[in-house]
């Protein structure tokens, strides 16, 4: 029952994938956000992904999953946008919002969208077939 | 006698392990479409096929030099990983994924449509050895 495996295969892409619709929620939340819980402007994050062998045996390239290996924060400087009234605005009369590109998180949550709605169809295939293979020779 | 009962079933039964083992290979690539650097991988299955049933040049076997050594088969347990071929990109990725989510997504629906043909040629070959037992 070799095609067990893909249930934790899959699987472990469809949590991979949820996590980076996870952080990409959290992107998207925080475009307008001003100051986090630290002070600072809100830093877009980014998830890493990494394969993880999951064969019987350890060097088995035939089931690589996923795994997320870090999330980063992106370092670049945030918007500013002068509004001097504003009670978060610096000494020159701007405001740093956070770094996050709403059109790039957009994109990023499609993707991983897609890929979630991929691995779940793997998952369903293989299980149509695993169930069909149980009824084999009736 | 009973040989010739059980060997089409046998070349059956190898090409079933294959295909599953195809299709965790593809499930696994799907998986990782998002991997910066992963390598898409993809069997050849006639090759595997041959080597796993016997057929054409003899796979590599285990050395028999003492009494107490099993002639084990390589690819008796599953798949060698020398049989594995790394799929070509059809295009370029800034991350070096070589996934092609296309072509696997339609090698993963061609590989479970002939898994259940397999499926079929055994639950026909059975029915039929059964059916020549029963002489009705």
């Amino acid at each position: 029952m070799s095609m067990l495996n893909i249930f934790n295969v899959s699987g472990s892409a469809v949590s991979a994938q949820s996590q980076r619709l996870n952080v990409v929620a959290s992107n998207l939340a925080n475009v307008d956000t001003v100051a986090g819980p630290d002070g600072q402007a809100y830093k877009a994050r980014q998830v890493t992904f990494q394969t993880q062998l999951m064969g019987a045996t350890p060097n088995d390239p035939t089931s690589a999953g996923v795994v997320v290996s870090n999330v980063t924060e992106d370092q670049t400087a945030g918007r500013k946008v002068l509004d001097p009234k504003n009670p978060s605005a610096d000494a020159d009369g701007y405001v740093t919002y956070s770094n996050v590109n709403a059109v790039e998180e957009m994109v990023n949550m499609i993707s991983a969208s897609r890929s979630y709605q991929n691995n779940i169809e793997v998952m369903n295939t293989a299980k149509s077939l695993l169930l069909k293979t149980i009824q084999m020779g009736q | 006698m009973l040989n010739r009962l059980t060997d089409t079933l046998d070349f059956q039964a190898q090409a079933l392990s294959l295909r599953s083992e195809r299709q965790r290979l593809i499930a696994s690539n799907i998986a990782n479409a998002d991997t910066p650097g992963y390598v898409a991988r993809d069997m050849d299955f006639a090759q595997a096929l041959r080597d796993a049933t016997g057929a054409g040049q003899p796979a590599a076997t285990l050395a028999v030099s003492q009494p107490g050594h099993l002639g084990g088969n390589a690819a008796a347990g599953g798949v060698s990983v020398s049989t594995l071929k790394y799929a070509a990109p059809s295009q370029t990725n800034l991350d070096s994924n070589s996934v092609d989510m296309d072509r696997e997504r339609a090698s993963f629906a061609e590989n479970a449509v002939k898994y259940e043909a397999t499926l079929r040629f055994i639950g026909a070959n059975v029915k039929t050895t059964l059916s020549a037992i029963t002489g009705q």
